[in-house]
C-alpha cells in the first residue's frame, strides 16, 4: 500500500514536472524551472509563473477532486460504475456556466464564469440535499441525481436553442468540453478552498465506507451514522465537483475510469482506494493536459475530449475482463 | 446484568403494526433461538433491539452511543452481499473496526482475534481469496467470522446457518454454544427447529404480533404452538440421541 501511495505521487511529481515544460514556446527543460524559481519578469518567467504553473497545479487539483469523489461515490454505492457526475452537481454547475457564457457575465468580468458555476452547483447541491437528504437509501440518491442532471441538460439545450448568439452558441459548446488552457492563478486560487474542504470530508469517509463494504444495517451496527455519511458525501462531493467544473469545464471518464483501475491494487478496499484514486486522478488529468498540447498543439484539442477518448477504450477493456472472469 | 432487555417495545412499519408490548431480555451464557413463521417479525425485532428502525418502548442497546453499542453487540444481517473483492482476512478484520483508531495499523490482539474467528468459521487457508468468489455457503461462514471478531458480549445474527450444509450447519451452532460457555451469548432467527431444538438453550417464539412463548425447547414446541402459530404437526421427542424434532405435516386451516 504504501508502495502504491509512494509510486504515485511518483508518477504525478513527475507528470507535473512535464506539464511544466510542455507548451508552445519551445524552451529548455533547464531554462524553464530557472524561470519558473526567480523571478526575472522576462517573458519567459511570465509564461512559467502564469500560464504554465497554474495550468499543472489545476489539473492536479481537477485530476485530485475527480478521482477522490468517484472513488467515494462508488463506496458509498457498492456500485463500480457510480461516478461524481451521477449527482448533478457537474451538469448544474455547467448550467451557471453557460448562463454567465449567454448573458455576458463571463466577458464583464474575469471570474465571472467560475463565479456563475460555482452558484449553479451550490443550487444544485441544495436540490439534491432537499430531494435525497439524509435519509432513505442509495436508490433516492441516483434518482434525485438523474432528475437535477437532465434538468440541467435540458435547461443548457434551451438556451442553445434559443440563443440568438452564434458566438456565445460556440462558446458554450467548446466550453462544456473542458479544458485548462488559459486559466491563471485567480482560477487556482478561487478553487482551491473548496477542494480542500470537499477533499477532508470526503478523505475521512474512509473507515464508515470500508463499513459498508458489508451492507448499510452492518455498518450501521458497526458505529456508522448513514445520515451522517450520506450528508458529508453529497456536500463534500458537490464542492470538489462545483469547484473543479467551475475552472476546467466538464471532464468525463476520470472519476468513474480511475479508481476502477486501482481498486485492484488496494486490495478492493474502498477506505484505502479514495487516497490512490485522488491521486491516480491528479496524474490522469496531468498525462491528459500533457497530450492535448503534444498531439494537436495548434487545434486548441480540449481536455474533456481526450480524458474521454483515453477512458471508453480502457472502460472497454474493463468489461472485456468483466466478462472473462463471470466466464 | 443482562446483556439485552426489551420492555413493552412496538414496532410499526409504515401503516403496518409489526409488533406489540415485547418483553424479553438475554443474559450471558445463553444460546437463543428466535423462531416463528415468515412475517413474524423476526428481523424487525433484532433491527428494532439494535436501533436500526424506531421503535417504543424501552431497549437497552438502543439508548447505547454508537461506539458503546459496537462494542456491545455484533450484527449479522440476512443478506450476504460483499460490495467488493476484498480478501476474507480483510473483511473478518472489518469486525474490529470499533476497537481501531483512525488509519491505525492492527494490533497484535486484532490480527489474533480475526485468526481465531476464521479458524472458529473453518476458513483457514481462505484468508487471501476475495471474498466475492466465496461459494455462498462459505461468505455466509465469512460473514460469521466477522460477527466473531467483534468479540462483543453479545452477538445477533439473522438466520446465519440458512445455505449451509449439514455438517457446517451443526459447527456454526456448536461454535454459538461454545461462545456461551465463555459467558458470551447469541441470538440468531432460525427456521430449522430440529437444530434449535438441540443446540439452542432458550428458544423465543414469535407469532400474532408478539412474544407467544419463551423458553427451554420443550416448554415452546408443543404440539398447541406449532398447531397454532406454525400450522403443522411435529414429531419432538427426548431420545438417546438427545432432543429430536422433525416437521412431520401441514394441518388443514
Amino acid at each position: 500500500m504504501k508502495r502504491l501511495l509512494a509510486s504515485l505521487i511518483l508518477l504525478t511529481g513527475g507528470l507535473f514536472a512535464l506539464s511544466l515544460v510542455v507548451g508552445p514556446a519551445a524552451i529548455g527543460p533547464i531554462a524553464s524551472f530557472q524561470a519558473l524559481l526567480t523571478d526575472t519578469q522576462t517573458p519567459l518567467s511570465l509564461v512559467m509563473q502564469e500560464i504554465r504553473l497554474p495550468r499543472a497545479i489545476l489539473a492536479v487539483i481537477v485530476g485530485a477532486s475527480l478521482g477522490l469523489s468517484g472513488a467515494a461515490m462508488q463506496g458509498y454505492l457498492r456500485n463500480p460504475l457510480a461516478e461524481p457526475g451521477l449527482l448533478g452537481i457537474s451538469g448544474s454547475a455547467a448550467l451557471g456556466a453557460v448562463l454567465a457564457i449567454q448573458l455576458g457575465l463571463a466577458s464583464a468580468f474575469p471570474l465571472g464564469l467560475p463565479l456563475a458555476a460555482l452558484a449553479g452547483a451550490l443550487l444544485g447541491v441544495f436540490l439534491i440535499t432537499l430531494l435525497a437528504g439524509s435519509r432513505g437509501g442509495s436508490l433516492s440518491l441516483i434518482l434525485a441525481g438523474i432528475a437535477i442532471s437532465a434538468l440541467a441538460s435540458a435547461m443548457v439545450s434551451l438556451v442553445l436553442n434559443l440563443s440568438p448568439n452564434p458566438f456565445a452558441t460556440s462558446e458554450i459548446v467548446f466550453w462544456m468540453m473542458g479544458s485548462l488552457a488559459d486559466r491563471s492563478m485567480e482560477h487556482v486560487w478561487l478553487a482551491l478552498p473548496f477542494v480542500l474542504l470537499g477533499g477532508v470530508l470526503l478523505a475521512t469517509l474512509s473507515r464508515p465506507l470500508d463499513a459498508m463494504t458489508l451492507g448499510e444495517d452492518a455498518a450501521e451496527a458497526l458505529g456508522m451514522r448513514l445520515s451522517r455519511v450520506r450528508r458529508q458525501l453529497i456536500i463534500g462531493t458537490a464542492l470538489v465537483v462545483g469547484a473543479s467544473t467551475a475552472v476546467a469545464g466538464t471532464i468525463g471518464f476520470v472519476g468513474l475510469v480511475v479508481p476502477h483501475l486501482l481498486r485492484p491494487l488496494v486490495g478492493a478496499m474502498p477506505g484505502r482506494l479514495l487516497g490512490a484514486s485522488a491521486l491516480g486522478g491528479a496524474a490522469m488529468v496531468l498525462l491528459a493536459d500533457i497530450l492535448v498540447r503534444v498531439i494537436l498543439p495548434e487545434a486548441d484539442l480540449k481536455l474533456g475530449v481526450l480524458t474521454a477518448f483515453i477512458g471508453a477504450p480502457l472502460f472497454l477493456h474493463l468489461i472485456y475482463q468483466t466478462r472473462r472472469e463471470l466466464a | 446484568m443482562s446483556l439485552l432487555a426489551l420492555d413493552s417495545v412496538a414496532v410499526s412499519l409504515g401503516e403496518r403494526s409489526v409488533l406489540r408490548d415485547v418483553s424479553l431480555s438475554i443474559e450471558p451464557g445463553e444460546v437463543v433461538g428466535l423462531i416463528g413463521p415468515n412475517g413474524a417479525g423476526k428481523t424487525t425485532l433484532m433491527r428494532a433491539a439494535l436501533g436500526l428502525i424506531e421503535a417504543t418502548g424501552v431497549c437497552s442497546l438502543a439508548r447505547l452511543s454508537d461506539a458503546e453499542r459496537a462494542r456491545a453487540v455484533a450484527w449479522m444481517p440476512q443478506e450476504h452481499t460483499i460490495a467488493w473483492p476484498i480478501a476474507v482476512a480483510s473483511l473478518v478484520m472489518l469486525g474490529r473496526m470499533p476497537y481501531r483508531g483512525v488509519g491505525a495499523a492492527p494490533t497484535a490482539n486484532d490480527i489474533e482475534q480475526v485468526g481465531r474467528a476464521i479458524r472458529q468459521a473453518g476458513l483457514v487457508g481462505f484468508e487471501k481469496r476475495p471474498a466475492t468468489q466465496l461459494s455462498a455457503g462459505e461468505r455466509t461462514r465469512a460473514l460469521i467470522a466477522r460477527a466473531l471478531a467483534q468479540a462483543t458480549p453479545l452477538i445477533m445474527a439473522d438466520e446465519p446457518i440458512a445455505g449451509l450444509d449439514p455438517a457446517h450447519q451443526i459447527t456454526a451452532m456448536e461454535t454459538f454454544t461454545s461462545l456461551a460457555g465463555e459467558g458470551r451469548s447469541v441470538l440468531l432467527s432460525i427456521h430449522d427447529l430440529g437444530l434449535a431444538a438441540r443446540h439452542c438453550s432458550r428458544l423465543i417464539l414469535l407469532g400474532e404480533g408478539g412474544v407467544i412463548a419463551d423458553g427451554s425447547a420443550q416448554s415452546v414446541l408443543t404440539a398447541e404452538n406449532l398447531a397454532r402459530i406454525f400450522h403443522i404437526e411435529a414429531f419432538f421427542a427426548q431420545t438417546d440421541h438427545g432432543p429430536v424434532y422433525q416437521s412431520l405435516r401441514v394441518l388443514d386451516p
